[in-house]
């Protein structure tokens, strides 16, 4: 037996190791240089949205930015009483400029978000500084509007001061930090945002339950029936993933409404009286059927492909050996599916977590979700740190759940094909 | 207590799966209390249909089959208390051995204790002791083969079903795999039914063979008496080598006839023809023909040595003989210098007892 400290070398005397990495080095390049438009791809569509999608929701530069001299002049000031003379004076002089582009507007609302009726003050001090006179600002600022005097607007601009934020991330958890920096919630009529992330998780969750008690049946009988018959199963299973997720969703607008095909069969069989028809749809009820049909294929495609190698002879030995077809089923092949199962829970739970389309149409006031929340802060607010806060925080919630599925059942067991 | 001769009866059973075709033909097989028997035929035969049956995973299409006396057929699988092994073994992959062996007994609700020895003892029996708390997936084939075997024997079924159980193992660990399974049956005294096409194996391990053809039992006999005896041309074709000779009954009289070939005429044992003019197929085993015989034998022919093949323990010599090319000797490799050289014209010799005329192919 040779020593371990000896190296091997080879015919030509070159240590084994090091003509090993010379001979694999070209096919590593090639295998690199094959992956690395992936690579790419992976880092302009991914990564760097999801950096920029970060920097945006903790961004609070455009305050910072717009009065520069006030908060120079700020950083001796310790907040407990007016500020001195030199903090008018550069307040008045960034303001005047901003008037002067006229991106006034923007620091308005800005402040006004900090800090209710912030707004008119602001106005009233564009309007009237025009014809201020050089010296002694603090008493002409003072006299344009009473609200000057209260030290609570001179905290509400301090507060800005900071260029990052994490004000978005409270607010998307109905929750500020006031006047005294502490974090507290909103009033009660104010907290939307908490009853959308339940709602949420909770049509993800009965979803992903509604997905996987339909599908588990349809994946066995997929995975035992003879080829004839699996191959037409396996289509029509497939047929509505082929086709239009719009033209799925706006289907069930007409099956689901009113006037719809199911009422109209409910009534007919005597099932609720023609003047009574229940509404399905913009609500609960339609977002959990709609989304449920449309997120199937997602439950029953890693459940066959599992199902698929369960040879027929397990049940059968467990038969053999004494167990009720019951007892077989679960203490064998229940079992056995378990990362079928898995790999079809964490995919439609991901997908239904961040649903939009669905909910949006069907969905109506009650079955919005907190996508289309963000969806209204991308459109119609044009808050985009705002939204940009809630992705993440949903991004992160995602994260979250996979982490503890990967502690519960291990990722290496997700079996998706 | 006396041994029931027909502890398991296949009475006229029929079975089809689509109801033009029947796989399995008036079937009718007793099998003794304790006994090893073997269903043995080519794919396709409807042997392991019969066993699917008995288990309680088929129905019969017509008759009956009796489990001690009693009818099964609308007893499920899971209420026979017949224990299986399967061709791919099917152990539990996701449980344990131990857990594996347990699984029967637990659904029986059996005391922790009496599992625990019962499991033991099962497991001691296949000598894979240590191997309780293995997962299924770390064993080898063999091993896992031994572990389906102690899982089928640890309830203490009435009969054993073993369903080709050696077919994905190597030709070694096979032969010694059919040795223990062997030993075990004649240890606990189990009735082992056992199905394979592996003519080999069920020679080796079986007290009685039911050779399966085209739906039906062509013999059913002990392993000796099925290769010398046997008593159509499908069995003298399946079991074992075989010369034939296909010819016309010229003569027939006590005990021995006389059958014409295209070319020349031999004497044979008239198994299954009664009268002159009868087409047949007589069967040789090629052990039973010798070269230069010292003793008188009925049938001498001269055969021309066409293809000689080195074996090892025995020469096989193909010959042309009375027309067939095919005629093949085994010659044991002892020290008789005979003059077995390619292109020799010889002298063959066999009894006209060992040369069956069968029914024609």
């Amino acid at each position: 037996m040779s020593s371990e400290t000896e190296k091997i070398l080879t015919t030509d005397g070159i240590p084994l190791e090091e003509s090993l990495k010379q001979a694999e080095k070209k096919n590593k390049i090639k295998a690199f240089l094959l992956v690395a438009p992936l690579l790419l791809f992976l880092i302009i569509t991914y990564m760097i949205p999801i950096g920029d999608m970060f920097s945006r929701s903790i961004d609070d530069k455009m305050v910072t930015n717009m009065l520069p001299k006030t908060y120079k002049a700020m950083e001796n000031w310790d907040g407990k009483e007016l500020p001195p003379e030199e903090v008018f004076e550069a307040f008045y002089l960034d303001y005047k400029i901003l008037v002067k582009n006229k991106t006034a507007g923007k620091l308005q609302t800005q402040l006004n978000y900090e800090k209710n009726g912030f707004k008119s003050v602001l106005k009233k001090l564009a309007r009237k500084q025009k014809k201020f006179e050089e010296g002694n600002y603090k008493e002409q600022i003072m006299k344009v509007h009473k609200r000057w005097r209260n030290v609570e607007y001179w905290r509400a601009i301090k507060r800005r001061a900071p260029s990052y934020t994490y004000s978005k991330y409270l607010k998307g958890v109905d929750m500020y930090s006031n006047e005294d920096g502490k974090i507290v919630q909103v009033s009660e009529d104010r907290r939307i945002h908490r009853i959308l992330w339940i709602r949420t998780v909770e049509v993800a969750f009965f979803v992903t339950l509604f997905c996987f008690l339909m599908a588990y049946p349809i994946a066995h009988l997929l995975a035992t029936l003879p080829m004839k018959y699996s191959n037409l199963l396996m289509i029509c299973v497939l047929l509505p993933f082929w086709t239009s997720l719009l033209v799925r969703t706006a289907s069930w607008m007409i099956l689901l409404q009113q006037q719809g095909i199911v009422n109209d069969f409910f009534v007919w069989t005597g099932l609720v009286a023609d003047d009574n028809r229940p509404e399905m749809m913009y609500n609960k009820t339609g977002t959990y059927v709609a989304m449920t049909q449309i997120l199937l294929p997602f439950m029953v495609l890693p459940l066959y492909s599992v199902m698929k190698t369960i040879s027929p002879s397990l049940m059968r030995a467990g038969k053999s050996l004494g167990a009720t077809p019951a007892v077989a089923f679960f203490k064998v092949y229940f079992p056995l599916t378990i990362p079928g199962i898995g790999a079809g829970c964490l995919l439609v739970f991901i997908l239904a977590i961040g649903y939009y389309i669905t909910p949006a149409l069907v969905g109506g006031a009650s079955g919005t979700l907190i996508s289309n929340q963000i969806a209204y802060h991308m459109k119609s607010t044009l808050d985009w740190s705002f939204a940009s806060a809630m992705g993440l925080m949903l991004l992160t919630g995602v994260l979250v759940i996979y982490w503890i599925y990967n502690k519960l059942v291990g990722v290496d067991n997700i079996k998706l094909g | 207590m006396s041994k029931k001769a027909d502890f398991v009866k296949f009475d006229k059973v029929d079975k089809s799966y689509d109801g033009k075709v029947l796989v399995v033909k008036d079937l009718n097989l007793d099998i003794e209390e304790g006994e090893f028997v073997t269903m043995l035929g080519p794919s396709g035969s409807g042997k392991t249909t019969c066993l699917m049956m008995l288990a309680g995973f088929e129905t019969p299409t017509n008759g009956e089959i009796f489990l001690d006396n009693n009818p099964i057929s609308n007893i499920p699988p899971h209420k026979r208390g017949i224990g299986m092994v399967f061709q791919n073994y099917a152990l539990f992959p996701h449980m344990t051995v131990f857990e594996n062996l347990a699984f029967p007994l637990k659904v029986r609700k059996m005391s922790q204790e009496d599992i625990e020895k019962k499991v033991d003892k099962a497991l001691s029996m296949v000598s894979l002791g240590g191997f309780a708390n293995r997962m299924p997936g770390q064993l080898s084939g063999g091993q896992q083969q031994r572990v389906a075997v102690a899982r089928a024997l640890v309830f203490d079924p009435a009969v054993v079903l073993m369903d080709e159980p050696l077919g994905a193992l190597d030709k070694n660990l096979r032969e010694s795999m059919q040795y223990e399974i062997k030993h075990i049956h004649e240890s606990i005294g189990v009735t082992v039914v056992y199905v394979t096409h592996d003519q080999g194996e069920a020679l080796t391990m079986s007290n009685r063979i039911a050779v399966f053809n085209d739906g039906k039992v062509q013999q059913l006999s002990s392993p000796d008496k099925l290769y010398e005896e046997p008593v159509n041309s499908f069995v003298a074709e399946f079991i074992g080598e075989n010369n034939t000779f296909g010819g016309e009954v010229s003569e027939i009289s006590n005990g021995t006839c006389k059958v014409k070939l295209e070319k020349g005429e031999i004497i044979a044992n008239p198994i299954s023809v009664k009268s002159v003019g009868e087409k047949t197929t007589v069967s040789i085993r090629p052990e039973r023909a010798l070269i230069n015989p010292k003793d008188k034998m009925d049938n001498n022919q001269k055969g021309k040595i066409e293809e000689v093949i080195y074996h090892g323990d025995h020469t096989r010599v193909r010959l042309n003989l009375l027309g067939n090319s095919e005629f093949i000797l085994k010659v044991p490799n002892s020290s008789q210098n005979l003059d077995i050289k390619l292109g020799n014209e010889i002298n063959i010799g066999w009894n006209s007892h060992d040369a069956r005329a069968l029914d024609p192919k």
